[in-house]
């Protein structure tokens, strides 16, 4: 399956925090903190990486919309857009 | 760091207080009269589980709720402490039925749900001991654990089993029973079949005050992590403490962030609000600014215990995200797992209207030593002081022995008086590493510290290498043995670096065997089997290569020399250095 720009740049980021976890191994309609094994920490390490690469604002208020991969890649094709 | 202005409190504040006057209650308390506060089995016997549930529900309490938990969801569930005597005692005939005897360990491996609350207490209430890991630790910090603990049950998910325990179980021939919360496979037991089966009623064992009922592991600078033994005793102290420095009153809604595969999520994420009859709220998910606030609001918590990094976090997402809340019910917030800066103390003061209450105390001391009380001015970036029952003080250790320093300001090791009911019994098969604790009649903390002129305590440093990230101790020592199993790797160190919201995280330093060449993708591949092997609660977030890594003549790693050359402070004594870092 081909990725969106978006999602490579997800996986590639996620890649850096969890390289022992393999996209194609993961529920991308699950829990994606419990999917990767990651903290809060890193997730906000996540999320700094990648307002950076898009210049995007990520405020904690739409923390809600990326609690899993598919929401977080839909998430940022809508902000990138 | 003590330049802010002391909070001050008010008159009305503490006369509201369980302790109005810390003074006095230092000057009149004994551990006998905190031992009156326990109901106990008669005969001199007692169960922390009869504390913390039966009790209550045969008071008429059993319709209060006991435990509130909310799930990922967002999705509540209540259990009364009547739904919560019944399940535990389901689950201790359970274990009975099972062959699982006193005294024989029972472990836990669960994220923050029902079950794992239900095990801890049906554990201790059927006189076996309880066991909590951490579900973010990978296979090898479990099996360590588990064989240092000679695991007879464990209790998990499909998912966690499946993940972390499954591979490791044929190195664990005295683990029995895996119970399943959540499915059933060829090799582990369903548990909710069992439970449903199971009668609700249940003698809840009497046991002897020094009968072991929990173990909790920490880790140590060299070697493999320590199995901190505590008895049923301890439930007095966590009682007591309970009252005096989280001034929990009974009917209160209560609110500990802690992990229970945590000593604080234990110690008081379960025991202490429950012999206090408070009402606990357990939220499963992980750290959400949104959801942290609302869920204060909402489910009008008056007590809350938290820890650094997460106020770090919070104050991170600006005062506005809090001020779109209101919190007219929180009366006391307190926060432990490292010392809290000034800043964040003040910040709380100004946001809630009430600061943050910082104490201290470790694994070993199983409860809170020394604290910041709602009667009690704080001093920002201050511990606080000693409980009523606790004496402290800072000592100089030297080869021959411990001697006290009590002229203020002075800089020493932080120790303990030993005797209260919740201090550690032993290192479980490790008297030496015990003993090595003590001197001169002084428990010694590990941690550097001073006390001022007003009997406040401030925390300076640690006397050694262990790391503190999140409120979490890691061992070094685990970390680097994970890596050198790595065919790349000759030798590793491993320090904690500063990091300004978790306090530190976890650095490895690596010197590659040759024929290796330091590059980004062998970076991500040892990170990936450093997670793969301690699970990404312990694993390094940086990895560092080096030609060569500073060493003894004995060949020892010296992790001060790499410290201290990334914080750019003075090398100190580095007449050992036998072969530097390049």
């Amino acid at each position: 399956m081909t990725l969106s720009q978006t999602a490579t740049a997800l996986a590639e980021e996620l890649y850096k925090i969890a390289p022992d976890i393999d996209l194609d191994d993961i529920d991308r309609s699950a829990d994606l903190r419990e999917e990767y094994d990651i903290d809060s920490m890193d997730f906000l390490n996540l999320v700094t990486a990648l307002g950076k690469r898009f210049q995007l604002e990520m405020p904690e208020a739409d923390y809600p919309r990326m609690q899993t991969f598919d929401d977080f890649a839909a998430y940022l094709d809508e902000k990138t857009s | 760091m003590m330049d802010a202005p002391p909070i001050v409190k008010q008159p009305a504040t503490r006369d509201a207080a369980n302790m109005p006057d810390y003074s006095e209650m230092r000057a009149g308390f004994s551990w006998d009269d905190a031992r009156a506060k326990i109901s106990g089995l008669g005969d001199g016997h007692l169960n922390i589980a009869h504390e913390a549930i039966d009790r209550h529900v045969a008071a008429g309490h059993g319709e209060q709720v006991a435990l509130r938990w909310i799930a990922k969801s967002g999705e509540i569930t209540d259990f009364t402490y009547a739904d919560l005597q019944a399940q535990t005692n389901r689950f201790a005939n359970v274990l009975r039925a099972r062959g699982i005897g006193k005294g024989e360990r029972v472990y836990s491996l669960l994220g923050r749900v029902p079950e794992l609350y239900i095990a801890a207490l049906g554990t201790i209430k059927a006189g076996a001991v309880f066991c909590p890991l951490f579900s973010a630790f990978g296979p090898e910090p479990i099996l360590s654990r588990m064989e240092i603990g000679s695991a007879s049950a464990v209790v998990t998910s499909a998912r966690l089993y499946k993940r972390k325990l499954k591979g490791i179980r044929d190195n664990l021939p005295e683990l029995r029973d895996v119970f399943l919360i959540d499915a059933q496979t060829d090799d582990t037991v369903e548990l909710a079949a069992l439970m449903e089966a199971a009668p609700e009623t249940f003698d809840t064992e009497p046991m002897d005050p020094e009968d072991m009922a929990l173990l909790h592991f920490t880790s140590g600078t060299t070697g493999k992590p320590k199995g901190v033994v505590h008895v049923h005793e301890a439930v007095v102290a966590h009682n007591m403490t309970g009252q005096i420095a989280l001034d929990l009153h009974p009917g209160d809604v209560y609110w500990c962030t802690a992990d229970p595969g945590w000593v604080t999520g234990t110690s008081y994420g379960i025991i202490a609000p429950l012999t206090n009859r408070a009402t606990m709220i357990i939220d499963e998910a992980e750290f959400d600014v949104e959801r942290w606030y609302s869920t204060l609001e909402r489910e009008e918590v008056r007590v809350w215990y938290t820890a650094p990094t997460a106020i770090r976090m919070l104050m991170k997402a600006g005062s506005e995200a809090a001020k779109a809340h209101k919190f007219p019910h929180l009366r006391f917030m307190a926060s432990v797992g490292e010392p809290l800066n000034p800043e964040a103390v003040v910040w709380g003061n100004e946001t809630f209207g009430m600061p943050f209450h910082d104490n201290w105390w470790q694994t070993e001391t199983g409860g809170i030593m020394i604290a910041n009380y709602a009667s009690m001015d704080v001093k920002p970036g201050s511990m606080g002081k000693p409980l009523p029952g606790i004496d402290a003080g800072i000592v100089e250790v030297t080869e021959t022995g411990a001697r006290e320093l009590t002229e203020p300001l002075a800089m020493g090791e932080l120790a303990l008086r030993p005797g209260w009911p919740s201090m550690m019994r032993a290192y479980l098969h490790e008297q030496a590493r015990y003993d090595k604790c003590f001197k001169d009649g002084w428990y010694l903390s590990g941690d550097l510290a001073m006390r001022d002129a007003d009997g406040y305590f401030w925390f300076v440093g640690r006397s050694n290498d262990l790391i503190k990230s999140a409120g979490h101790l890691i061992g070094p020592f685990e970390v680097e043995s994970a890596l050198m199993e790595h065919d790349a790797v000759a030798e590793v160190g491993v320090i904690g670096v500063p990091d300004e919201t978790s306090g530190e995280i976890v650095k490895a330093y690596v010197a590659l065997k040759p024929g290796h060449e330091a590059s980004e993708d062998l970076k991500l591949e040892l990170m990936g089997h450093a997670r793969k092997k301690l699970g990404p609660a312990v694993a390094p977030k940086e990895i560092a290569f080096r030609a060569n890594l500073p060493k003894t003549r004995s060949g020892k790693i010296m992790r001060r020399l790499l410290k201290a050359r990334e914080l750019g402070l003075p090398e100190g004594d580095i007449s050992t250095l036998e072969s530097d870092e390049q």
